[in-house]
């Protein structure tokens, strides 16, 4: 890759991008490279091929290390509540307006595992909002959808997420919400009444609703420049003037063409409402 | 392009090493300090109050600036991309994100030779592949003298993946990084 002249793995990054775009039309070739080169790496131990020319050989013969390759690539880590300080902003900014709609749409975009999609049920339930709203919650990779969808979360994660849960502002006791097993916690069904849980691929799928607000929050600092900017014009298409946007802590929009249309609702929480 | 790594008790070092760099010092530096995850950023302006090169927590693709003090956000890896940084929330690395591993593996990877990776003090044996993997790339390694360290585990550690290292005391690390941005012309 001639943008890369110091590093000579660079051919086999971009080689083992294409081939995965090839074979399973799985698109990661304008994903940021340093990370996405990473997460090939810790593939690379993972299926013990020692190089990244040696996990291209692998994933072209054999469909199930591609697919664990794949979603080595798309999963992204988070908690329940992460930044609970953001949570509490939206209690306080989000809440009010939503008050006065009859309906709520919200899409958690690049959903993962579901915690934040879980995280939002829950602040709109004890805010009493929850039945009248409906949360999209979508990602690229159908066995990273499947597993938000059943909203099992490892017991040993609890203590922290109890903790954020009580710093963004949570009402009731935080085991309310879950069943525990001896390993698992198993969080109650009726946070995914009014969840629709679906497969959507932000690089490449159109719009598909109009939405009161959208929550993509670290998805896309796994990208690069050109394809946050055109990320961004699909949220932008995807959200009603006067909806919100949030992103993560260290997320920015000012390098997006859309920058202007937004105001912000909160610097520090990078929460954001839509203008024109 | 200089990176740096060490614990939060590596402060002191952090400012011996930076504050006699002039505010036209021609690389950029990035600086991955382990943190409480919840810490706010008080850091950031600690730094700036003592320091006369400008001060920044890093926001995702933000541009690499000459004479700049990159610091990663807590609880995000920070990584280096040839114009920009990149962040991301995979796992933490030996307990630690930001990992300094990742930090200076990307640098390494993205700078070759190019990249220079300071050690600090430090608890813990993060940054020691990372300073290996700049070595082999034809980078160069700095580590604060295990001497002078507030803990000596992190730069020991370097010092044992990357034998030849340069073992400086932090006031003399600033020089250090002043001649190697500058170089005579010989």
């Amino acid at each position: 890759m001639r943008e890369y002249p110091d590093d000579p793995e660079a051919a086999d990054v971009r080689s083992l991008l294409e081939t995965l775009y090839e074979l399973a039309g799985a698109d990661f070739r304008a994903y940021a490279y340093s990370s996405v080169k990473r997460r090939m790496l810790v593939q690379v131990g993972r299926e013990n091929t020692g190089t990244i020319a040696g996990l291209e050989k692998l994933v072209r013969h054999d469909p199930a290390t591609r697919d664990r390759l794949i979603t080595t690539l798309t999963i992204h880590v988070t908690a329940m509540f992460r930044d609970p300080a953001f949570y509490r902003a939206l209690r306080e900014e989000l809440v009010p307006m939503a008050r006065t709609y009859p309906f709520i749409r919200l899409w958690v975009a690049g959903c993962s595992t579901g915690e934040e999609v879980y995280s939002l049920a829950i602040l709109l339930q004890e805010e009493g909002l929850y039945s009248r709203c409906r949360i999209y919650a979508t990602d690229l990779n159908e066995r990273v959808v499947q597993k938000a969808r059943h909203g099992i979360f490892p017991l040993s994660a609890m203590q922290e997420y109890t903790r954020n849960y009580q710093r963004a502002g949570g009402t009731r006791s935080f085991a309310e919400y879950y069943t525990a097993d001896s390993e698992f916690a198993i969080l109650r069904p009726a946070l995914r009444e009014n969840v629709v849980f679906a497969v959507h691929n932000l690089v490449g799928d159109a719009s598909f609703n109009e939405f009161h607000a959208i929550f993509c929050r670290n998805v896309m600092i796994y990208f690069n420049r050109s394809l946050q900017d055109r990320v961004h014009g699909l949220l932008y298409d995807s959200l009603m003037t006067y909806g919100y946007l949030g992103l993560g802590r260290s997320e920015t929009i000012r390098f997006t063409p859309h920058a202007a249309d937004y105001e912000e609702v909160s610097a520090r929480e990078k929460l954001f409402r839509k203008i024109r | 392009m200089i990176v740096m790594g060490g614990s939060l008790g590596s402060m002191a070092a952090l400012r011996l090493c930076v504050q006699d760099l002039p505010t036209s010092f021609s690389l950029p530096i990035a600086v991955a300090l382990h943190r409480h995850r919840e810490s706010d950023d008080a850091l950031v302006s600690l730094l700036q109050r003592e320091l006369a090169l400008a001060v920044r927590e890093v926001l995702d693709k933000d541009p690499l600036l000459a004479g700049h003090v990159h610091v990663a956000p807590c609880d995000y890896h920070l990584l280096v991309e040839p114009m920009y940084f990149s962040l991301s929330t995979d796992d933490p690395v030996q307990f630690a994100r930001p990992s300094i591993d990742v930090l200076f593996e990307s640098a390494a990877s993205t700078f070759g030779p190019r990249a220079i990776g300071v050690i600090l003090t430090g608890a813990n044996r993060d940054g020691a592949h990372g300073a290996r993997e700049i070595r082999r790339r034809g980078g160069t390694v700095i580590v604060q003298d295990p001497t002078t360290a507030e803990c000596d585990v992190m730069p020991l550690a370097a010092i044992e993946a990357v034998p030849d290292a340069l073992v400086r005391p932090p006031q003399e690390i600033g020089r250090l990084l002043c001649a190697l941005a500058n170089p005579t012309p010989s």
